[in-house]
């Protein structure tokens, strides 16, 4: 079949074909650029944090009328009570291991500082931003942290202090991606840094393979990766600590929490919000970002289905007004195949177009979106498959009512006109 | 004539079912979707104190040391305990007020309500008389009381109908983190969105259930809530010392020439800080009004803004759809469209008819556009984000609703329309 005889038709119909072409280039440039940010979201979502997030949860609690941090004694005096509560959640039937902690991965409360190769950097100017966790010797393990190089902290290594107190610990453990960045060279165990501008200097001691930093904004971005662990406890008033529970047995270790604190000390506030599961707080942290990919694949959807119905609608009232001509055709001696082809190749031919002027818009919304938002260049994967979808949903599109037209009689051409 | 062309209308639209349904349901979508997402958009970038948000400034200085100096940055976001208090005790503006937010635990008197925490803002009394925050019973406290850092608190209305069942609890006695306070006042319902006065503890989170003289909670040592950005020696055991930033700093200026006359103040405080060694960059200060506040800290997520882009796209191509469709229909009617003109219709009326004709399909699309703007709004409360609760549909949106959607068919069936009436009449008379 050549192709002359459809290109002579469509130019009778240049709005309509016009039309139909517009809205395949919309629908692509959309729904491409839509897919790549739900894409960029699920990747986002689905990270992990270095943890093993089974069976963890975090327990988050305040002293009512508890000693100040700053009056003599009162840090040593918080410290007794933090001993006190951690004997008392790791004394738990349902519970492997306890770890006081500052805060937690997608917790979005955090301590940030740099790190530095030299004494007396200023704060924020170090080599590498980072964010503290504060713990003790459990901490890795209750985490889940997996050691890559060096050693973990041991009981003589943790220290304890008041919450406001700058002290430069005298090791830490750090990430493999900080370690990186510090040293290109690797070998980071046992090299010394400086913390926060000080001039006193830390150890490295170990390297953990990943931890994320418990924020998940975008001013992160630059040290997603970059946590440093500390063997100190902090003692300040209130106090967090990541339990984990033994398998599965995480609801009933959840449930002994607060009756276990309130017999230790019954002077605090524990509310509904103190003792949360680690799927909570990742639930918490992305809930915005499921939201909005739930929301631009329903759109997307819905989109898609409306381009599919302009095509039938737009397609069945050309057949409609072409009965005769498709009567004559028959009549002289066209198959129904050939009528059925037609039609094919006539979406084709309009979507084709379409898709070309899509991919161009794509391009150019996405390169608008990068000026105006967070966001990057969108792989040609992304364009591509969106090209094939939507050739295939014209292509499914026209199929009834091309149906339709390859069943017109060749008597219909012997009609009055 | 116009009753004539929509009974002409409503028999054309009836005949083909389903293309009608096709076209009356994209235009309900795109319109909901875009109602929707906009609404949203409105609610989120209001004005949080209309009439007054242009008298409220947010004064910014740099007292941070020279490391990591750069000429063109912006100074920090809040204020340290020496220049708030310095910048409060000159009184240079008609109210100002220095706070910080933070979180407190209450026990209740009564056994049947375990102790909890609360939200709480810290602040001096300058607070209620320039915010005009709504007093259900009692009143603020005064700058006495910020200088004796008297025990004295407010409570909001929910938290009073918590602890107190709503009634009058003034004069009664609270107790926080073992302190004894006297509940001077308490709050009608009062939500300013954004909560602009400090976006560090969330650009849409709701009011404080309490709020306690800064003084009185700095001595206490309460807790926290919100974000401390240290230099230099940094954090310290006291935060009236320590080099860090983190309260916030209000003033009311009513006239513009008192703006500026306190834009040159901050200026001349700087310079003077910096002649007594205390500060070290160049004076840069910023004096912004609520608005630009707000817009400065882009507090209005990227995501709702994209949500709107997304939304427009897809109502433009539910637009571009429904003309296709309609152009299908219009043509397909050539036959009636010219006998009516051989009857003597001028093409004039034609259009009018036809443009009748889609105005229906607008109307119809409104109504069902609104419909799935309601349900879409319903579906946004049920998210758990700060600022789900307040997507609520108002008039002026729910007769935009209405508006655009007769608008944008109108619009998408100007062409079609126009298409239909250029057929000469002869011709259709003869072929079919």
């Amino acid at each position: 079949m050549t192709l002359h005889p459809i290109l002579a038709a469509l130019r009778k119909h240049k709005a309509g074909v016009v039309l139909i072409a517009l809205q395949i280039a919309l629908t692509l440039a959309i729904v491409c650029n839509a897919v790549f940010i739900i894409g960029q979201r699920i990747e986002r979502v689905n990270r992990p944090t270095g943890l093993v997030e089974n069976d963890l949860f975090l327990v988050t609690q305040q002293w009512v009328g508890a000693p100040s941090g700053d009056e003599p004694g009162g840090v040593a005096k918080l410290d007794t009570m933090q001993m006190e509560d951690l004997a008392a959640l790791r004394n738990l039937p349902d519970v492997a291991s306890v770890a006081p902690i500052n805060t937690m991965p997608l917790l979005n409360s955090s301590w940030n500082g740099s790190m530095a190769l030299k004494p007396g950097q200023e704060l924020r100017q170090g080599q590498a931003r980072t964010t503290y966790y504060f713990g003790d010797e459990q901490m890795l393990s209750t985490l889940g942290l997996r050691l890559v190089a060096g050693r973990g902290f041991t009981a003589g290594d943790v220290q304890h202090r008041g919450f406001r107190d700058t002290t430069s610990p005298a090791i830490v453990i750090v990430t493999k991606e900080l370690a990186d960045k510090l040293f290109p060279q690797g070998g980071a165990v046992g090299k010394t840094v400086y913390i926060d501008g000080s001039s006193s200097p830390t150890a490295i001691v170990g390297v953990v393979e990943r931890l994320q930093v418990p924020s998940t904004g975008s001013w992160v971005n630059g040290f997603t990766w970059n946590a440093t662990l500390v063997p100190t406890r902090l003692n300040a008033n209130f106090s967090r600590y990541v339990v984990r529970a033994k398998p599965g047995r995480l609801d009933a270790a959840m449930r002994a929490v607060a009756p276990a604190l309130y017999k230790v000390n019954p002077m605090r506030v524990l509310d509904d919000d103190s003792v949360r599961s680690f799927a909570e707080i990742r639930d918490k942290a992305y809930r915005a970002d499921r939201g909005m990919a739930i929301l631009m694949g329903v759109v997307c959807l819905i989109l898609l289905c409306v381009t599919a119905a302009g095509i039938v609608g737009l397609t069945s009232f050309w057949v409609g007004q072409r009965h005769r001509q498709i009567g004559v055709r028959r009549a002289l001696g066209a198959r129904k195949v050939d009528i059925l082809r037609y039609f094919q190749i006539e979406n084709l031919l309009i979507a084709g177009a379409g898709v070309v002027i899509g991919v161009l818009l794509a391009v150019g919304l996405n390169l608008w979106l990068m000026s105006h938002y967070e966001m990057t260049r969108i792989p040609l994967p992304y364009v591509l498959t969106g090209v094939l979808a939507m050739l295939a949903i014209g292509q499914a599109a026209v199929f009834v009512p091309a149906r339709r037209a390859s069943n017109v009689p060749p008597v219909e051409a012997t009609r009055a006109a | 004539m116009f009753g004539y062309y929509l009974d002409l209308a409503l028999r054309s639209l009836k005949r083909n079912k389903a293309l009608t349904a096709l076209m009356v349901l994209a235009i309900a979508l795109g319109i909901g979707a875009s109602m929707t997402t906009l609404t949203v958009l409105h609610v989120l970038s209001g004005d949080p104190l209309p009439g007054r948000s242009g008298k409220l400034f947010y004064p910014q200085l740099d007292p941070q040391d020279m490391d990591g100096y750069k000429p063109q940055d912006e100074p920090p976001t809040q204020v340290g305990w020496i220049d708030g208090i310095a910048l409060l005790h000159a009184g240079r503006a008609r109210h100002q007020a220095l706070m910080t937010g933070g979180a407190v635990p209450i026990q209740p008197m009564q056994s049947a309500i375990d102790p909890f925490f609360e939200d709480a803002r810290y602040t001096s009394a300058d607070f209620f008389p320039m915010f005009e925050v709504p007093f259900l019973y009692g009143h603020g406290w005064n700058a006495a009381d910020d200088e004796a850092s008297a025990r004295v608190a407010v409570l909001s209305r929910k938290l009073n109908d918590k602890l107190f069942g709503g009634k009058d609890s003034t004069g009664q006695t609270l107790r926080m983190d073992d302190v004894a306070f006297r509940i001077v006042g308490v709050l009608d319902s009062w939500r300013p969105t954004p909560h602009f006065y400090d976006l560090h503890t969330g650009s849409y989170s709701a009011e404080e259930g309490v709020f306690v003289p800064l003084t009185t909670a700095t001595d206490l040592k309460f807790a926290r809530n919100g974000s401390t950005d240290c230099w230099g020696k940094g954090m310290s055991d006291d935060m009236k010392t320590a080099t860090c930033t983190w309260l916030q700093f209000w003033v009311q200026l009513d006239t513009p020439a008192e703006a500026v006359a306190y834009k040159q103040f901050l200026l001349n405080y700087s310079q003077e800080q910096k002649a007594l060694g205390r500060f070290q960059r160049p004076a840069n200060v910023r004096l912004r009004n609520v608005m630009d506040w707000l817009d400065y800290n882009k507090v209005v997520p990227s995501d709702v803004h994209l949500q709107v882009w997304l939304a427009f796209g897809f109502l433009l191509v539910c637009l571009v759809n429904t003309v296709g469709l309609m152009l299908a229909k219009f043509l397909r009617r050539s036959a009636e469209l010219g006998v009516r003109r051989a009857l003597g219709a001028s093409r004039r009326s034609l259009f009018a008819q036809l443009l009748v004709e889609a105005g229906a399909v607008g109307l119809v699309g409104g109504a069902g556009g609104l419909l799935l703007a309601l349900l879409g709004l319903w579906l946004v409360r049920r998210q758990p984000s700060d600022y789900a609760a307040l997507a609520h549909l108002d008039l002026p949106m729910l007769l935009a609703t209405f508006a655009s959607a007769v608008l944008a068919t109108l619009l998408a069936g100007l062409l079609p329309a126009w298409r239909a009436c250029l057929i000469p009449p002869a011709l259709q008379l003869k072929s079919n």
